[in-house]
């Protein structure tokens, strides 16, 4: 009995930490390559809607997983044009991008509100899926747990031993130099955010197809923010992403189970437990670098116009 | 340190996006003309299929009830702290009626109520009225405390969860009215709850719902208003009671019942009010007995029980059973209503106590 409280634990933990993974990792590699996209939340909740409203359509939850994240990637286009193209501020790019996705997916998820689908399935392997413990946890969840961790893996590997990483990297900390070695900041850039949309409209998905499988305006309910906040918390190293999105799913998880368990504290106090967490961690980190200077992309944020 | 100086923005986001859209909705005002003008303003978006959409299910019974005597108006999804804006615009395009419908939308209500001495305001859940601020709620914990009974009796763990948003009066007395009536059935029944500092948040709401199930529970209700817990029950192969409106299509196998609200009847007898001269400004505290308080229908249940929820609910409705009947004691022991006596109103709107038996300690 008390291992199966253990293992529904930590299965809630990964599943409450899954769309903070994907969102975190697709706004991290945008990050490194320079652009910051505050748009994390707009982006999510219209792949949330459109995810739905594709995998009704179809019936098919990939098709809907793909459509969420189309519609993340079409949305992070817009701020790709406005903010690499015309070289417009992205933080005000980014906020609008929210305020649209938001008003969007309203928009789109108007008829498939009060609709119901059957979760995304869960992988089962006979023998495996059954271990205790660890059976369910490791070998009992659907595809976005497992692509969310591949992706984390995809993104270390990429960022940290490819070749296009370290071209990705080096344009996220000087634009100039990197341009005038001819390297294509801006193709580079595009692509990165491309990704980072595609990502959260996935992370969005994950939330109205696996998730809570429904829709409704405003079901993210500011995830994208805390995937945001993950990056930086991150110190902008993906697999420190995910360890950050464990420690939020599973404060906030432990909390719930805390009051349920009647431990007998404080619910509020207990509501801002990942919140401290998560300061907790920046300035120990913060704590850790204080000799060495800024830990973002040098060129993160900056606007970049090409000498021609 | 960007991160989390972001992570408070949302709401500023939310509110940026409820004024764009008020501005949006606002356009079709119609011109003056001799029908009484009725606006609404609602806090979600009518999309909601909660408490926006049960209001504007009342808008719509309006026009249908009086054809060619009233025009109405809407803005949805607009954030309490920005409220007083699109509730002078309503007032400014020619509405004389005018609902606003959440308690954030007190002050500024009477602020505009101020300015347009000549229309006729309606706030839904407050408590500050004027000479021309009427105020009007429902006594959603008569519903709580028929669910109590209906838990009481099919708990076989003996083990009800409840999820709850804030400690404020509205939900304080729906738990205790809920645990009243469980125990009414079974005094030895145990209630867990959980408090999850949100109104609408899916993801949280199903985390609170699996923590619940995990301890024990096999029956959840909830004061948050996504149906994730329902779903998170009929998953589990439990049951659960529904929030807001009839979620009976999320749950088919697990939702008992749901409390919904009705305001049909209050918004179209204040309209008639308006337009027949004899509106004042007054409060109104509806519940079963006045069709305010609806339950969905009774399922997942068997006859016996579902004859005991009918039972008390046309007892509450008579008068007969009150959820707050006497002896009530507090969780310290000491005693709310003696013997005899019903808790006055004053005692309800303003709950800020458990009643004995639950195992919780009340966030203060």
């Amino acid at each position: 009995m008390t291992l199966d409280i253990v293992q529904m634990v930590l299965v809630t933990v990964l599943t409450a930490a899954t769309p903070l993974i994907l969102a975190a990792i697709g706004e991290l590699v945008a990050e490194r390559s320079g652009v910051l996209n505050l748009g994390t939340e707009g982006m999510m909740v219209l792949g949330a809607a459109a995810g739905f409203a594709v995998a009704t359509e179809t019936g098919s939850t990939l098709a809907g997983a793909l459509g969420g994240a189309g519609a993340g990637l079409a949305l992070s286009g817009l701020f790709a044009i406005l903010t690499v193209g015309l070289a417009a501020n992205q933080v005000a790019s980014g906020l609008a991008l929210t305020i649209l996705g938001l008003g969007l997916s309203g928009l789109v998820g108007t008829g498939y509100v009060g609709m119901k689908r059957d979760p995304a399935p869960h992988l089962h392997l006979a023998g495996l899926s059954d271990l205790p413990l660890v059976g369910d946890l490791l070998f009992g969840q659907d595809a976005f747990v497992y692509v969310a961790v591949a992706l984390v893996l995809g993104v270390w590997w990429f960022l940290g031993r490819s070749r296009a990483g370290l071209v990705l990297r080096a344009i996220g900390d000087d634009h100039t130099a990197t341009h005038a070695l001819g390297l294509p900041v801006r193709k580079v850039r595009v692509l990165a955010v491309l990704f980072g949309g595609a990502c959260a409209g996935l992370a969005g998905a994950y939330l109205s197809l696996a998730y809570t499988p429904f829709w409704s305006p405003g079901m993210t309910a500011g995830r994208g923010w805390i995937a945001l906040a993950l990056v930086v918390f991150a110190s902008w190293r993906p697999l420190r992403v995910a360890a950050g999105a464990l420690l939020f799913g599973g404060a906030t998880v432990l909390q719930l189970h805390a009051q349920a368990a009647g431990l007998g504290l404080p619910g509020q106090a207990l509501s801002a437990l990942p919140y401290v967490a998560t300061i907790l961690a920046l300035v120990l980190l913060s704590l850790g670098r204080r000799q060495g200077g800024s830990l973002a992309p040098a060129a993160l944020g900056r606007e970049f116009t090409p000498h021609r | 340190m960007l991160g989390v100086s972001t992570l408070g923005t949302s709401t500023t986001m939310r509110t940026i996006t409820g004024a764009i859209l008020a501005a949006l909705l606002l356009a079709p005002a119609a011109r003056a003309d001799d029908k009484l003008k009725v606006g609404f303003v609602y806090v979600g978006p009518v999309a909601d299929y909660g408490y926006s959409y049960q209001h504007d299910l009342s808008r719509k019974a309006l026009e249908a009830a009086m054809p060619g005597k009233v025009e109405t108006m809407f803005l949805e999804s607009v954030p309490e702290a920005d409220s007083e804006r699109s509730i002078e615009k309503l007032a400014r395009s020619g509405a004389k009626l005018i609902f606003t419908t959440s308690f954030g939308f007190m002050e500024p209500t009477l602020k505009v109520a101020k300015k347009f001495p000549t229309v006729k305001f309606e706030h839904a859940t407050g408590y500050k009225r004027s000479a021309n601020v009427s105020t009007y709620s429902a006594r959603f914990y008569e519903g709580r405390y028929v669910c109590g009974k209906i838990a009481g009796t099919l708990s076989k763990s003996g083990t009800v969860g409840y999820i709850a948003s804030f400690p404020i009066p509205e939900v304080v007395s729906g738990i205790n009215a809920f645990m009243l009536g469980a125990q009414s059935v079974n005094p030895n029944v145990k209630l867990k709850i959980v408090w999850v500092n949100t109104w609408f948040d899916p993801g949280k709401e199903a985390e609170a719902a699996k923590a619940l199930l995990a301890q024990g529970a096999d029956i959840l209700t909830q004061h948050t208003d996504s149906a994730a817990p329902l779903q998170e029950a009929e998953k589990a192969g439990k049951l659960a009671f529904g929030q807001s409106s009839d979620q009976f299509r999320f749950a088919p196998k697990a939702q008992l019942t749901s409390i919904t609200d009705d305001w049909d009847g209050y918004v179209i007898g204040e309209a008639k009010a308006v337009l027949d001269g004899s509106w004042k400004s007054h409060d109104t505290w509806g519940g079963i007995k006045d069709g305010m308080v609806v339950l969905a229908p009774f399922t997942n249940m068997p006859d016996n029980v579902k004859a005991m929820a009918e039972e008390t609910k046309a007892g509450i409705a008579s008068g007969k059973v009150h959820p707050f009947a006497g002896p009530v004691t507090k969780q310290d022991g000491t005693v709310a209503v003696k013997a005899g006596e019903d808790a006055p109103d004053p005692m309800i709107l303003g709950m800020n106590w458990y009643v004995k038996g639950i195992d919780d300690k009340l966030p203060q």
